[in-house]
């Protein structure tokens, strides 16, 4: 059938430097280069391209430019040509739009409108190059109050996970990423001493020995748990939710459940892998308390148990149920985290930014007085250092970053991930492509991430003066707003700059 | 002496490892003129490429050198010493016996000058080979071997 939609991209060869090699029509996933050998030319299809850039920058004569599609309707601020493209999909195909990564739309990002305080004078700023800097995190459920017998203190009696950083790896499943994306965000999280977390796809028995660095996901489709599963991990995540998609679940599809995917399932080769909407044994805070302390039970009192839900309209009250229920960390994750497959609509209509829900969750929580009964993980919609140093003033004890890590991995965020044709080899299941991930240059490219992250926020603290990011946690103090109306600041807990 | 090795895991097929021999055993060493303007070089190392599966391969130094035993001019022979193949492109008269015997298929007959057969000389201008420099996924490294 005909379709009616323009081409996305233009592609641009400057025939002067192409020499024919053809890297350009091996690399693309999504069959847009062929080769005339009469003419001795590269031919394009550019209705297929998405702009992924990997032949752009695999060409070795930098004889490729992909841009934005000239090819234009009517300029018009309502029907936008994204609009008008959305129509056009659905009345050729009558399905649901589908899509990848994070809501892309412009909402306002609260980071952008946060400002981080210095010290002048008063109170002296840190050299982190000459002086130490504490990073040091540690999640899990915090005593009412010290215990000192004979003088000494006594340790709380409540597991918790140490993190040499707040930053963690958030959900991402070994189905939804490549084995090789997998190993480099465990290996990674291994090496640098803090988390990465399997998400709900299961957990590959070799990588086992990372258990130190691992958090495991209890999902609604309950894949790959074993007792030995929750056990050799550190940390138990129950996944109610998740940013991208709030509400409803997932669908991997049979022909990416190869027999590596099965066994770490624990399904049929080939068999659809459905994630439930709900979990079906949790319709109260109660219920979920019951799974909390079955899964306290199975980890003999040993691993913290947390839960993660999407920053929805009643977040607030939600999470103080779920403290009182039992988790000893709280994840929330926010409008703009990223998915493997969510619908568009969805995506970008769901759910409220991180940086309010945060602030209201830990507000609401302090002044029920239960703050210190769990810790609070900030994910969706993190992208630098910065974000993640006013995610803990505004409340966070950690954050998860999903996308930034893809980044790191090669990930230009064309946002094609639920066609399992990531050019990347990232989320993708094809053997040919999910080579494309080196696990050892994907481990360096993640632990390089995270220490540029950590020596950035170390300048963060020691320009403000403060010596241990502990001193940053809830310091709303050392954030202001701008171009925020009061009820944004009073939502965010802070100040407009200038105040 | 050096070994060239494959990590067929994360071989990606794309082949910028024959593009970068080319150039790198051309008269110009620059890779759109080499393209464009002369008779490009036989490449020295060939992916091999079987459905998902691939590595490069190149000149494996034989135990049992089969080119040295066939050529009949003397220019390739083993150095008792290191155990390298050596071709001595000097002595080479074209014949192509060695690439008929070579069992690896890793030596090229050069029709670009006098006729002389082309096979993995470990880019002796250069700290490391081109193609293990210029892998865009690391899929090659050296070893010096004994």
């Amino acid at each position: 059938m005909l379709t009616a939609l323009l081409p996305e991209f233009n592609i641009e060869r400057d025939e002067d430097r192409c020499i024919q090699c053809r890297v350009c029509e091996r690399q693309c996933s999504f069959d847009v280069y062929g080769y005339d050998a009469d003419h001795n030319v590269m031919v394009h299809r550019e209705e297929n391209c998405v702009a992924c850039q990997r032949c752009t920058v695999l060409c070795p004569t930098n004889a490729l430019l992909i841009c934005e599609s000239r090819y234009a309707y009517k300029p018009n601020a309502n029907w936008t040509r994204e609009a008008i493209s959305d129509l056009k999909k659905q009345a050729e195909t009558g399905g649901v739009l589908l899509t990848g990564m994070g809501c892309d739309k412009p909402h306002k990002n609260y980071w952008d409108h946060i400002l981080i305080n210095a010290s002048q004078v008063t109170n002296p700023s840190i050299d982190p190059l000459r002086e130490p800097m504490e990073l040091r995190t540690i999640l899990g459920r915090k005593p009412d109050k010290l215990r000192i017998v004979n003088g000494k203190l006594q340790a709380p009696d409540y597991p918790s996970i140490e993190l040499s950083t707040p930053i963690m790896f958030g959900a991402m499943s070994y189905g939804a990423i490549s084995y090789n994306s997998f190993k480099s965000l465990a290996q990674a999280a291994y090496e640098f001493g803090t988390m990465f977390n399997t998400g709900e796809g299961g957990w590959p028995k070799e990588l086992r020995k990372y258990g130190s660095a691992t958090i495991v996901q209890c999902a609604s489709g309950r894949f790959g748990i074993d007792l030995e599963y929750f056990n050799d991990a550190s940390m138990v995540e129950i996944k109610i939710g998740q940013g991208a998609k709030p509400g409803i679940g997932g669908h991997l599809p049979g022909e990416k459940v190869s027999e590596h995917i099965s066994l770490t399932r624990m399904i049929p080769e080939g068999s659809d892998a459905i994630s439930p909407a709900p979990h079906h044994d949790i319709y109260s805070i109660e219920d979920l308390q019951m799974l909390i302390h079955a899964l306290k039970e199975a980890t003999d009192y040993q691993k913290p148990i947390s839960v993660k839900i999407s920053a929805v309209h009643n977040a607030p009250a939600i999470a103080s149920g779920m403290v009182r229920a039992g988790a000893d960390i709280i994840v929330l994750d926010g409008l703009r985290g990223g998915t493997g497959a969510a619908p568009k609509t969805l995506r970008d209509n769901v759910g409220i930014p991180i940086e309010l829900a945060l602030a209201a969750v830990d507000t609401r929580l302090r002044n029920e007085g239960v703050r210190n009964w769990a810790s609070l993980v900030a994910s969706g919609g993190i992208r630098n250092s910065s974000d993640v140093f006013k995610a803990i003033a505004l409340g966070a004890d950690a954050v998860y970053i999903g996308t930034p890590a893809l980044i790191a991995l090669g990930c230009t965020v064309c946002q094609k991930c639920y066609t399992g044709k990531c050019a990347w080899g990232i989320t993708t299941q094809d053997p040919y492509l999910s080579k494309r991930v080196n696990p050892e240059i994907g481990t360096q490219a993640l632990t390089n991430l995270l220490r540029a992250w950590s020596l950035e926020i170390k300048e963060l603290l020691g320009c403000g003066g403060i010596n241990s990011i502990e001193s940053v946690r809830g310091n709303r103090l050392q954030l202001r707003g701008i171009g925020l109306e009061d009820w944004e600041l009073e939502t965010l807990g802070i100040r407009g700059a200038g105040q | 002496m050096k070994r060239i090795y494959a990590k067929e895991e994360v071989c990606i097929g794309c082949r910028l490892c024959e593009i970068h021999c080319k150039v790198e055993h051309s008269r110009s060493k620059n890779i759109i003129k080499v393209f464009k303007e002369e008779v490009p070089p036989p490449s020295r190392i060939i992916v091999e490429e079987v459905g998902p599966s691939s590595f490069a391969l190149q000149c494996r130094h034989c135990r049992e050198p089969y080119c040295a035993y066939a050529c009949i001019a003397g220019a390739i022979y083993q150095d008792e010493a290191t155990g390298e193949i050596i071709h001595d492109p000097g002595k080479c008269i074209g014949c192509w016996t060695c690439v008929l015997t070579c069992t690896k298929g890793a030596i090229w007959p050069d029709l670009r000058g006098p006729r002389v057969a082309a096979r993995c000389d470990l880019c002796p201008e250069r700290d490391e080979p081109a193609c293990v420099e210029l892998c865009p996924n690391e899929a090659l490294y050296v070893v010096e071997e004994d």
